[in-house]
């Protein structure tokens, strides 16, 4: 298979390195999982990674793919931060960070709902957020379709490299030409024009999703200063977050989102009329 | 059919599966109670299938509305599975976003209201990628909220069925109720194929697919609360029921470290099958 081919991504582990290397490791239950626990900004943070982990209980798991254990030790991580966190006006942030090819696919994955264990993660990232706890994604990687969706996608703020590396998407191309009868030659063609199609980074950027791209000196290997700028970013967007911003709405203001701008104000205009 | 015995499924009887979207929603509600939002008059297309030489529809695939049942408000979405395979574009994501959230602030405000969203949906549509990406995480996040206050109930009758990142949203609700004719999976069969390899998932063997993914399997693994029959009658009955059930204890979603248990716990070293996948999702459970 052509994934199979494709060197396994170091990156989500060099920058948890980095960014965590004054912090805590906090025991995870899985081995795919790091976690710790540590501050930013006068902040309490709990810093999330998914890694590639070749031991991989499931086999279909081994590259940093977010499978049946990946999702359900996300949401262990999460839950205990809520639960540890409910009595605490400060809420410590989570904070992942995002370097998964695809979901886990395979038969087990399947037999096993995968989609059941994807959605232990989304509803925890959701509940932490909605409870207080600021919740932000930095994209170092790929956040391609349902893995992103449980690592990454309900934070209050995304953030992401600027580098080609950095890939945002519902499917990989091969898969999505084959199941739209297209080539991937044509799907290249289309995406030119059809910003949400696009499998770059600028055009992701006009979907209005991200917070704003870093521009770094390695997104492969962060520098001293890498580190220091993110964590800059980082700690601003937690200063930035107030108490009662625990919803996605500013998400809503990208250029290429008009419809679904018009549809809310159109469904509020006759839902009482 | 008496008006009187026939206050939830107005003239519909029999199938559900081969009724339209709108028909679908109709045939739940109570009698009259219907009201569409953002009807095919509106004309709210897809911005984005025209230019891919793709003929949109005015309701984008996805048909909303506010009703009653058992005379208790509720908002219902339904998603065309007949329109581009039921995959969820920006508009038709931004109806079943806009809707659930629209349902928050009336729970907010002090008027309970709960929501069905029927799924027969492949998932993301494929043409507005990302844009059907980050609608499904706004739902999500939405239904999360939601379900707080009020039930979140879905249903997934087939004939298309539940993949993709919808499937996890159908992992989210409060209660999921499915047929025989259903099916629920992340992943469809063509992806896994080709990302996995034939020998792993063989896309056109249907028994096998069937028999990890339909209605029967599911239910029989604990992944879904009902298993009803392809009927009007039937379905109503049972989303009624879940919706008199009230707010969950726990919802399945947020129960975590069992299932984790469990899948630690499996043997991987050989391929899975239908019986094996349901002793290890329902062992040590109490019925």
């Amino acid at each position: 298979m052509n994934a199979q081919m494709k060197p396994i991504s170091q990156r989500g582990s060099q920058w948890f390195d980095g960014l965590t290397a004054s912090m805590d490791s906090v025991n995870a239950a899985v081995p795919s999982l790091r976690i710790a626990d540590g501050e930013l900004a006068g902040r309490a943070c709990r810093v999330l990674l998914v890694k590639p982990d070749v031991e991989n209980h499931f086999p279909r798991a081994t590259r940093g793919e977010v499978g049946l254990l990946e999702g359900y030790g996300l949401a262990a991580a999460i839950d205990e931060a809520i639960k540890t966190d409910a009595d605490n006006p400060h809420k410590r942030a989570l904070i992942a960070i995002v370097d998964v090819p695809s979901q886990a696919y395979g038969r087990r994955e399947e037999a096993l709902g995968i989609h059941q264990a994807l959605a232990a993660a989304v509803s925890a990232y959701a509940r932490a957020r909605q409870a207080g706890h600021p919740v932000i994604a930095l994209l170092v990687g790929k956040a391609m379709s349902g893995a992103f969706l449980a690592h990454g996608y309900q934070a209050n703020r995304i953030f992401a490299l600027a580098d080609s590396g950095v890939q945002v998407h519902a499917m990989g191309k091969a898969a999505a030409a084959r199941v739209t009868l297209r080539t991937e030659e044509e799907l290249d063609k289309l995406a030119a024009d059809i910003p949400p199609m696009a499998y770059d980074l600028e055009s992701y950027a006009s979907l209005g999703l991200l917070e704003s791209l870093l521009e770094v000196e390695s997104a492969e290997s962060p520098s001293a200063s890498d580190l220091d700028k993110v964590r800059t970013v980082l700690a601003e967007a937690l200063n930035d977050i107030q108490p009662g911003d625990t919803g996605l709405e500013r998400r809503l203001n990208g250029t290429n989102r008009g419809a679904s701008r018009l549809v809310r104000e159109q469904l509020r205009a006759q839902w009482e009329a | 059919m008496s008006e009187l015995n026939a206050n939830f499924h107005g003239n519909y009887e029999g199938g559900f599966i081969d009724l339209s979207a709108r028909k679908r929603i109709e045939s739940l509600l109570d009698n009259g109670s219907m009201r569409e939002l953002l009807t095919p008059f509106d004309r709210l297309t897809s911005p984005w299938l025209e230019k891919q030489g793709i003929v949109p529809q005015f309701d984008d695939g996805v048909v909303i509305a506010r009703g009653k049942l058992d005379n208790k408000a509720v908002v219902v979405a339904a998603i065309e599975g007949g329109f581009q395979g039921g995959s969820l574009g920006e508009v038709g994501g931004a109806k079943i976003a806009g809707l659930l959230e629209l349902a928050i602030e009336e729970n907010r405000k002090g008027n309970p209201t709960a929501a069905v969203l029927m799924l027969e949906t492949g998932g993301v549509r494929l043409q507005e990628a990302n844009l059907g990406l980050a609608a499904i995480a706004e739902i999500q996040s939405a239904i999360v909220e939601l379900r707080q206050y009020q039930p979140v109930i879905a249903v997934v009758t087939g004939p298309v069925g539940c993949f993709g990142g919808m499937s996890i949203t159908a992992g989210l609700c409060s209660y999921l109720i499915i047929t025989r004719e259903g099916r629920l999976g992340l992943n469809g069969p063509q992806v896994i194929e080709q990302e996995a390899g034939v020998e792993e998932y063989d896309s056109r063997d249907r028994g096998l697919i069937w028999g990890l993914t339909g209605g029967t399997q599911r239910f029989a693994s604990g992944l879904v609360d009902a298993f009803v029959d392809d009927d009007v009658s039937a379905l109503s009955t049972s989303v009624r029921d879940c919706l008199g059930q009230g707010v969950p204890a726990l919802h399945r979603s947020d129960d975590i470290s069992a299932p984790l248990t469990r899948l630690q716990q499996f043997d991987t070293r050989e391929q899975i099958d239908a019986q094996r996948a349901r002793q290890a999702l329902t062992e040590g459970k109490t019925a």
